[in-house]
């Protein structure tokens, strides 16, 4: 298991935030979530320009086992998805939290970003799951 | 992140709830070695040790060793068991003649349901050997208990073995290294589907088998508990690459095997599964579920089990509608090839010919292709995939 960053904030259900220099929200899942998820083999990227709501399934994450949806942290409109995953879905697997991130959103109420939870908490999470 | 759509089996996030599990003597030593454990059937197995994907191509192109050790072994005894395994059996035990051969077969209820699918060894007459699910080990056993008694056959099941199959197209030559000498060349020499006793490293009595469960070459062996350890040990340290059940599943459906629950059980008969092959109408043969199945056949098999291929990305899954021109039928077992690098699955949809089929994917019709299985052999697409 990987260290979890300090400058993420996190959903319950696994998926990460990192609001960047822009204001943009990169959204990704944990490296505890892919090794859970196993082998990826396929991720169902949303529409640049769709608008997305906080909680709600904005993508798919396929391993060999299992089909698994994965929320928004943050309302808003998806202006990038990582196209790489397209060729290249593993790239979860061998670095979720960087080259694995999944889309980025502008962020309409940035107070939602308040409800997640920051990295000790989520830590605190997983290890509460796994025991 | 959530798993509403996962299979049904609940292989993953299964860490969060306390049921008492079984454990195999090999659990410590997978553990030991980084296996991630899952609940599968009420035993704490591993279902990975790392990638899933790298243990398949482990299996397709060099060897790989799986603890099957939650398999259930049942001994049977008695003068009368063949007469017994002629009822009980829907393929025909007389094609077993030799010693250590063994067949493949389902046992019914009288509905023609499918109760399980076995292997039976041939002993002698008063021995043979079955080998059945784990998952279905209480129904089996009460079920065969019951059917032997007018046969005087004694029903001893043999929790003292451990199992492990060493599947791939180099497994035999690695397990062969590790028999003694005077061993090796009568065991080189088994041909598929046959058994027979050897001695392993530090004189471990083995049971050694050539079946499988992987469309790969290799053995089954059958090890007394106190020294599947050693034994595990041993073919690790020949470079044979522990696969959990993720592997096994993945390989089992490139080839082409049914699985138990998922693919058939009681609701469907041998007709509707796939498996007439194993299925033996031999003159005079009374067998359990019989007459239920030549009804069946007379009256015309209304459903059937096909082999589908999806070019498009994504993955085929247990339980999403397959849509045909002769109405709706089902995925069973469904997963990503790791060999083929596309989702294959197998459907029962209605009979007949089935026209343009797609699979129901989150509400989106996926075209699929119907084709004969197995979908890999010999580590390659088999014809028409």
């Amino acid at each position: 298991m990987s260290e979890i960053p300090g400058d993420l904030k996190f959903l319950k259900s696994h998926e990460w935030a990192r609001v960047e220099d822009d204001g943009l929200v990169r959204v990704g899942i944990s490296d505890h979530a892919q090794s859970q998820l196993g082998d990826l083999v396929y991720v169902e990227l949303p529409e640049v320009g769709a608008s997305v709501k906080a909680g709600s399934g904005v993508a798919v994450v396929e391993s060999v086992k299992a089909a698994s949806d994965i929320y928004s942290p943050v309302s808003g409109e998806v202006v990038e998805v990582n196209e790489l995953l397209g060729d290249k879905p593993e790239t979860i697997n061998e670095d979720a939290f960087g080259e694995g991130w999944i889309f980025a959103v502008r962020a309409s109420n940035r107070e939602e970003l308040n409800e997640l939870l920051d990295a000790d908490a989520y830590a605190e999470l997983v290890e509460n799951e796994e025991h | 992140m959530d798993c509403p759509r996962r299979a049904n089996d609940n292989v993953f996030f299964a860490g969060t709830h306390t049921v008492m599990t079984e454990k195999t003597v090999l659990n410590a030593t997978h553990r030991a070695a980084g296996a991630r454990m899952v609940d599968f059937g009420g035993w704490d197995m591993p279902i990975n040790y790392g990638s899933q994907i790298e243990e398949h191509h482990a299996v397709r192109s060099d060897a790989g060793m799986f603890d099957v050790s939650h398999m259930t072994v049942v001994d049977l005894h008695g003068p009368r068991t063949r007469d017994f395994l002629r009822h009980l059996l829907a393929n025909s035990i007389d094609k077993l003649k030799v010693t250590g051969k063994a067949l493949y077969s389902c046992m019914l209820d009288e509905q023609g349901g499918v109760i399980d699918d076995l292997i039976v060894y041939y002993f002698d007459e008063g021995h043979y050997r079955l080998v059945v699910n784990a998952a279905t080990r209480a129904k089996d056993l009460a079920w065969i208990a019951r059917q032997a008694e007018p046969y005087g056959v004694e029903v001893k099941e043999r929790p003292d073995f451990a199992m492990v199959a060493v599947q791939g197209p180099n497994a035999r030559a690695k397990v062969l290294d590790l028999l003694h000498e005077a061993d090796r060349e009568r065991i080189a020499r088994l041909g598929r589907f046959a058994a027979a006793a050897a001695q392993g490293p530090h004189g471990i009595p083995l049971f050694v088998a050539r079946t499988g469960y992987t469309g790969e070459d290799g053995f089954e062996i059958l090890v007394p508990e106190p020294h599947a350890v050693a034994l595990w040990n041993a073919l690790a340290a020949a470079g044979v690459r522990p696969c959990g059940l993720g592997a096994r599943d993945t390989l089992r459906l490139e080839a082409g095997m049914n699985l138990y629950g998922q693919d058939m059980d009681e609701s469907v008969s041998p007709w509707e599964a796939g498996l007439a092959w194993t299925v033996a109408l031999d003159a005079g043969r009374d067998f359990i579920g019989r007459d239920a199945l030549e009804r069946q056949q007379a009256a015309g098999v209304p459903r059937a089990m096909v082999g589908l291929v999806m070019e498009e990305k994504g993955v085929l899954r247990h339980g999403q509608k397959v849509l045909t021109d002769n109405g709706e039928g089902e995925i069973l077992s469904g997963t990503f090839s790791p060999t083929l690098g596309k989702a294959i699955a197998f459907a029962r949809i209605p009979a007949g010919e089935p026209g343009a089929v797609r699979v129901d994917i989150r509400g989106r019709e996926v075209p699929v292709r119907v084709v004969k299985y197995p979908f890999v052999r010999d580590g390659k697409a088999c014809e028409g995939v």
